[in-house]
């Protein structure tokens, strides 16, 4: 019914004798952004770079927008780039990196010009066009390279962390300008980052890579919330990890503490992790009888701005410590110190069991 | 085993991208580019090694002939002292370079930018400028004489002279790079623990200098041990390897001694080329883009003893160079020392030799010209396009050999290859094509580094950009590469057109006498005796590349300027 834009299937590459993508499937949404995310050095770049044809792959098929392209050389598939260098031609104006695709089309050269004005309005530098890259500060730079690549209107725009070279405000700016203006423009996009707030913030759907396989294709609710492989949830967002035996009746034991799980489709015995957001588990001072709520003890408080991390150890013997958000004040108030004896709850529905 | 190799997936079929003809154009370019390496490089080289081992009837005989050589007690003489010569050379040279470049870049004496562009003035002189001056200076009419205290200059003493007078400025532009390149926060670092001086020389600048040293010792030692105009007109009965090539093919046309001595006078240039090759890369490495150049403090003593030792050497390099023009510009040495043109009007013009200078200028011109286009065009293709790694490969490897092959090596193998009967380009053989062809191979590996360098300086997705915006590789090239790398390219066309006025050693076996070259004529006017018409064409080629160096530093000037706006500050520093 809706086919996707963007097909990959199969998709290896091998570099010498190591495997960089080892058989990505997966497909886009039209319209949709989509972010490959994964840390330094998973195949997100020669991924990206595979599907622009500036690499060819070893094995696998590429369908955009119903055309086989898997065999076409970069100048004639349709998409436009932005690299994480940004790479404006130093020596034109602004008005000639953005109407570089466009000059040669041989549109007339009002057109050009309208077009150019056009996209420079876009992207909110519409009274820069005679100045040069240089003269301009990393962000708007990337603004320039984001002009230049939509001028042709592609089907399909890549970014390869395209957010990587500026500093953390202008960081947190443009990004919502990029998605504001992908979402005005309607277009395809593949964003290519090891940020996964910005993944998070950005993304329709998130895919998360590592070396060389897919982990798992969700949205960022999803990954977040649900991950399915222990890759993701430890990659995106920070997870306690606990080891436990499955026991009859949905209980499972950590050490030499008993813990409800909410579920009783396990098979006893079996030896699982089970996965905790640190904001995931409550604190209480007045030893409140919630299910699986356990005495402990901070070890550490670690100031974060709105939050805290607080460390504790639990008193029952043999259960590694845990790590919790705690919000500021309600560390102000339950006057949280080193030594200060808790409750940690540890609600069953939020307990993720990946084995 | 077995059950592992069952679990593999099976060998898909390897995915063939259709190319587009854009992409075939670059390969092409990039084959063609190889091609001519192979054709004027490779091809010339690999006959001097199929002749060292036929006889003159082109029957293989082995190592007869290296067998015979060495058996020749004269000829093994020639090795020794090639090897002593080259030495002697080395070990004066370079540190005096080092002192130099030391004085340049850790002193606060004023007009440093002086006495850099004095102690680079003898690369635009013909190796033999130096060799007449010093005939001049110290020769049986010799002013100073005395001086040599009844030894000859006609000798060891006098090529060592010449040569370290013609060395002199390529061992301090290297040495001067290493010390630029040394880091300030070094020294900072240094003097906040209350160094002492000599201490911070030897922990600091002597360690970080070390590759460039070692570096300006090989390329001075491969300079010595190549030349050939030196020993010429001041060797007198002394002999060398380079001079034995010499005799062998001009003297007795016997091609195959020739390609014998080539081979060995090859060896020792070759290992000082492949220690240059590593030492160079080190110093690159060595090198961080975050170090901050070092800003010496003025320092009394120190200063003072390093501009008069600046000073000394200033004047000797000047002696050099005025003896040989103030020659030209007299009646005769030493009778008679009225001015007088006639060096230039009877001795050039008359004589018809003034044609040599012309061919010169028009030769070295076209070796700027043709030479620069095709060795950015090639290094462009190798570094910007994609494809062909074999090709590549072999290219980078072409592109290297050069350096480390002396000029008469690469003069021989064209004779042998071009002169061949059955080679079609044999056509070639005595045009000016073929001076230029075998200059711009002789001079291709600095120049080629020159352009790598540029090119890597710029963005590597400039190419995917255009691609993804449908623009052809070729315009990307010309509205965007060359503007960019214009310094460079600019800055390769001048090191072409210096060196192509003042080569001597390749294109002495393959000029015709109306393709003769200025240097050329200024080896036929010494045989002659016409010392004052040799120092006049001498004069000459200084004055040619000094102008053609004036004007570069202008346009590059006015260029900086106009592209100003685009260019970061660090880049027109
Ligand atoms: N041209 C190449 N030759 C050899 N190995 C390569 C090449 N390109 C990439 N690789 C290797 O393939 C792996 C994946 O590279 P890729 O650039 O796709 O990683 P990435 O996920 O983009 O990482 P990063 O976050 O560092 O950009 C890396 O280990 C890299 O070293
Ligand atoms: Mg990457």
């Amino acid at each position: 019914m809706n086919t996707p834009y963007l097909q990959l299937n199969g998709i290896r590459k091998s570099f010498g004798r190591f495997e960089a993508l080892k058989g990505i499937a997966l497909e886009v949404a039209r319209g949709e952004l989509m972010v490959f995310l994964g840390p330094s050095g998973c195949g997100k770049t020669t991924l990206l770079r595979i599907v622009a044809g500036l690499e060819t792959q070893d094995a696998g098929t590429i369908v955009q927008d119903g055309r086989d392209i898997s065999r076409l050389p970069a100048v004639d598939r349709d998409y436009g780039i932005v690299f994480q260098s940004y790479a404006l031609f130093p020596n034109l104006t602004i008005d000639s990196n953005v109407a570089y695709g466009l000059v040669n089309r041989r549109d007339r050269r009002e057109s050009i010009k309208g077009r150019v004005r056009e996209l420079l309005t876009l992207i909110g530098l519409p009274d820069s066009g005679l100045k040069y890259p240089s003269q301009l500060s990393g962000g708007q730079q990337q603004r320039i390279a984001l002009a230049r690549a939509l001028a042709p209107a592609p089907g399909l725009l890549l970014l390869d962390e395209p957010l990587s070279a500026l500093d953390a405000l202008e960081r947190v700016r443009l990004r919502g300008e990029i998605r504001a203006l992908q979402q005005r423009l309607g277009v395809t996009t593949i964003m290519v980052t090891h940020d996964q707030e910005e993944a998070l913030s950005m993304a329709d759907r998130i895919v998360v890579m590592n070396q060389g396989r897919i982990e798992q294709i969700g949205t960022p609710r999803e990954i977040y919330e649900l991950p399915t492989t222990p890759f993701t949830a430890d990659f995106v967002g920070k997870v306690n990890v606990l080891p436990a035996i499955v026991e009859q009746g949905g209980v499972c034991r950590v050490g030499t503490m008993s813990l409800v799980l909410g579920r009783s489709d396990l098979i006893s015995g079996t030896a699982v992790k089970l996965y905790l957001r640190p904001e995931d588990i409550a604190l209480s001072m007045n030893g409140a009888k919630a299910t699986n709520t356990l005495p402990a003890t901070v070890a550490k408080v670690e100031f974060l701005g709105a939050f805290c991390m607080v460390g504790v150890a639990l008193d029952t013997p043999g259960v590694p410590p845990l790590v919790l958000n705690v919000p500021r004040h309600a560390v102000a108030e339950a006057q949280l110190r080193p030594g200060t004896a808790v409750s940690v709850c540890l609600p069953p529905a939020a307990l993720r069991i990946l084995s | 085993m077995a059950t592992a190799a069952a679990t593999l997936p099976p060998p898909l079929p390897a995915v063939r991208r259709v190319h587009h003809w854009q992409e075939r154009l670059a390969q092409g370019l990039l084959v063609a580019c190889c091609a001519a390496l192979i054709l004027f490089l490779f091809a010339p080289l690999f006959m001097i090694l199929v002749k060292s081992v036929q006889d003159k009837d082109g029957a293989f005989v082995g190592l007869l002939q290296f067998q015979q050589y060495f058996e020749t007690p004269a000829l093994r003489q020639s090795i020794v002292n090639t090897l002593w010569i080259a030495t002697a050379v080395t070990g004066v040279t370079v540190p005096l370079a080092f002192m130099y470049a030391y004085a340049l870049t850790r002193s606060c004496m004023p007009w440093r930018g002086f006495f850099r562009v004095i102690a680079l003035t003898p690369i635009l002189a013909p190796s033999l400028l130096s060799a007449i001056s010093f005939i001049q200076w110290f020769g049986t009419q010799g002013l100073l004489k005395g001086l040599l205290g009844g030894a000859s200059i006609y000798g060891p003493i006098g090529i060592i002279l010449s040569s370290i007078y013609a060395t002199f400025p390529h061992a301090l532009m290297i040495v001067l790079t290493a010390l630029l390149l040394s880091d300030g926060r070094l020294y900072e670092a240094a003097e906040s623990l209350r160094t002492p001086t000599w201490r911070k020389f030897f922990t600091i600048t002597l360690p970080g200098a070390k590759y460039g040293l070692v570096s300006a010792a090989m390329v001075v030692f491969s300079y010595t041990v190549s030349d050939f105009g030196i020993p010429k007109v001041i060797g007198g009965n002394f002999s060398v390897l380079a001079l034995d090539i010499f005799k062998q093919v001009i003297g007795q046309q016997n091609f195959n001694k020739g390609a014998v001595v080539s081979l060995i006078l090859l060896a020792p240039v070759f290992v000082a080329f492949v220690v240059d090759w590593i030492m160079q890369g080190r110093l690159q490495s060595q090198f961080s883009s975050r170090a901050v150049p070092y800003a010496p403090k003025p320092k009394r003593w120190f200063d003072g003893a390093m501009l008069a030792f600046c000073v000394v050497v200033a004047l000797l390099l000047l002696a050099v160079l005025g003896m040989a023009v103030y020659t030209s510009f007299i009646k005769l040495w030493p009778y008679d020392l009225h001015f007088s043109l006639r060096h230039y009007t009877f001795g050039l013009i008359d004589a018809g030799v003034i044609v040599s200078f012309w061919n010169s200028v028009k030769m070295a011109a076209a070796t700027a010209v043709f030479g620069t286009m095709f060795i950015f065009g090639g290094a462009y293709l190798l570094e910007k396009t994609t494809g062909m790694n074999g090709v590549r490969k072999l290219i980078r490897l072409l592109a290297a050999i050069p350096m480390g092959v002396p000029g008469m090596v690469l003069g021989l193998g064209y004779i042998l290859f071009f002169n061949h009967p059955d080679n079609p380009l044999n056509g070639l053989y005595h045009t000016l094509t073929i001076l230029v062809l075998s200059t711009v191979v002789h001079y291709y590996t600095s120049s080629h580094l020159t352009a790598v360098t540029a090119l890597k300086a710029l963005d590597n997705e400039f190419e995917a950009v255009s691609a993804s915006l449908k623009v052809p590789f070729y315009k990307t090239f010309f509205r965007v590469t060359v503007p960019v790398c214009l310094p460079a390219i600019l800055d390769i066309g001048r090191y072409l057109f210096v060196n192509a006025m003042v080569t001597i050693s390749a294109v002495v076996f393959l000029y015709a006498p109306q393709t003769q070259l200025a240097s050329v004529a200024i080896l036929n006017l010494d045989d002659a005796g016409e010392i004052g018409a040799a120092a006049a064409m001498a004069t000459l080629i200084v004055a040619a590349s000094s102008l053609v160096c004036v004007v570069y530093a202008g346009v590059t000037r006015l260029l900086l300027t106009r592209t100003q706006a685009w260019r970061k500050p660090s880049a027109a520093g």
